[in-house]
């Protein structure tokens, strides 16, 4: 589904991806883990062209995200992104953040949008937040909505950066419980987190990076129980 | 006789009353144009300026908006005005009020392309990331996610630029003009009330008044614009 080769990344003369390889099939739930700086969220954000790549190619259902004559926003109505820092914008009500994308790229009406985001809310409990603002949210509930907007795109793929970074420990679990609910949909699924419990639980295939490199990777239980690489030890015993 | 006398002969004689409405009449459709002119000119600049196509045409408008920019800021507004009078615009029958107007404007633009360039940036990079993860075009995403919050954080700084643009139109009599400034000197001048301080303080009543009211309307738009902060 995504086909990701030879992927650099570099600011300057600090590279942040070195020449990583990867492929994500449909379905699959991959789960990067890994210390600060070892470019997780950077690979995550090259994806879909967040970040544009020092050299290397993306492709996403044989399209070339990375070719430059490419057609990124259509490429990335297909891919959902959900943020660290929510990003919703706190002008507009919870309807209008979840319908204004596809009301203007005109993949529904406004009505058919306000519908879907009904639906969506009330999957994720908040329908009763439509017509309020960002501002009036808790963090686990702002997270649960840039989901939900991410969602109405009705995307092939959805890419989550740090989702529960940002939240105090007690809104964690309502969002690992909406990602879980997606993840058993079958939503094909790209997963930046320190959350090491949900890496395992729903996890099809754990990434562990380290310097820029994806150090080593295996399904989550083989890789928590048995990591291979010393680095990956070292790393596991620090934060489990 | 008094200065409350005189004070109260500047409303009370037909003339001089006339004559300082006729100055505010001017002092205010130089105000008016130019602030418009000043704000398409200004949000104009500020987005070329933060344009960030990399298409190589695009790097003559980005070179012109910034020469203007300097230049502008950079050099007294009195000597912009003898130049757009005098050079620029010195055409036989050229209506004077449009030359102090796109003067005015002129300078205005580039201060205000300053605010709004500083109101854009503040908004939150990730604003615009989540815009264009959703698959907004760059433009879409300008539009109706960073503009709109842009505008909330630039409404002061143009409000305070807006007092200020109406405040230095009083040297448009430098060049012949007749407005607030120029009335007051002249119903004040000898052969007419033959006494400065009163005009003088009625055309300051006026540049009060008007700044006051402009400062009540930005405060109402604040207000509005504030609601979605809200909890």
């Amino acid at each position: 589904m995504i086909d990701v080769k030879n992927l650099t990344k570099s600011f300057g003369s600090h590279v942040v991806l070195d020449n990583i390889s990867e492929h994500i099939y449909p379905g699959e739930k991959v789960v990067i883990i890994g210390p600060s700086g070892s470019g997780k969220s950077t690979f995550l954000r090259c994806l879909n062209m967040l970040e544009t790549p020092t050299a290397g190619t993306i492709t996403f259902n044989g399209t070339a995200v990375t070719d430059p004559k490419a057609d990124i926003d259509a490429i990335r109505r297909q891919m959902g992104m959900v943020f660290q820092h929510f990003n919703l914008f706190p002008n507009m009500t919870i309807r209008r953040n979840i319908t204004l994308s596809p009301v203007l790229t005109k993949r529904m009406s406004q009505a058919e949008a306000d519908e879907t985001a009904l639906a969506l809310l009330r999957r994720v409990g908040l329908e009763d937040k439509a017509e309020a603002y960002p501002a009036q949210l808790s963090g686990g509930q702002k997270q649960r909505i840039a989901i939900v907007r991410a969602l109405a795109m009705k995307p092939q793929v959805m890419l989550f950066d740090e989702p529960t970074s940002a939240l105090d420990p007690e809104m964690v679990g309502e969002v690992l419980e909406v990602m879980k609910q997606l993840a058993e949909e079958g939503m094909t699924m790209v997963v930046v987190t320190h959350e090491m419990g949900f890496a395992r639980e729903v996890g099809s295939r754990v990434l562990f990076m380290d310097g820029g490199h994806i150090l080593e990777q295996n399904e989550p239980h083989a890789l928590f129980s048995n990591p291979r690489e010393e680095r990956t030890r070292e790393f596991l015993s620090k934060v489990l | 006789m008094s200065f409350f006398e005189k004070f109260v002969q500047v409303f009370a004689e037909p003339k001089y009353l006339e004559s300082m409405l006729t100055g505010l009449r001017m002092t205010l459709a130089i105000s008016v144009g130019a602030a418009l002119i000043g704000l398409v000119l200004g949000t104009v600049v500020a987005l070329v300026g933060l344009s960030r196509s990399k298409h190589p045409l695009m790097k003559i408008p980005k070179f012109i908006c910034a020469v203007y920019v300097t230049v502008v800021r950079g050099t007294p507004m009195a000597l912009q005005l003898f130049i757009m009078a005098f050079v620029v615009l010195a055409i036989r029958g050229f209506p004077v009020v449009v030359t102090a107007i796109i003067a005015f404007g002129i300078n205005s633009g580039a201060y205000v392309s300053e605010n709004i360039r500083a109101g854009i940036l503040s908004v939150d990079v990730g604003q615009t990331e989540a815009g264009r993860s959703l698959g907004l075009t760059s433009a879409m995403t300008m539009r109706y996610i960073v503009i709109p919050q842009a505008i909330k954080n630039v409404i002061p700084s143009i409000g305070n630029e807006l007092i200020a643009l109406i405040k230095e139109t009083s040297i448009v009599s430098m060049i012949g003009m007749y407005d607030l400034t120029a009335a007051a000197k002249n119903v004040g001048a000898g052969q007419n009330l033959a006494n400065y301080l009163a005009p003088m303080t009625v055309a300051a009543l006026f540049y009060l008044a008007i700044v006051y009211l402009l400062t009540f309307v930005i405060k109402k738009i604040e207000g509005r614009l504030r609601q979605s902060d809200r909890r």
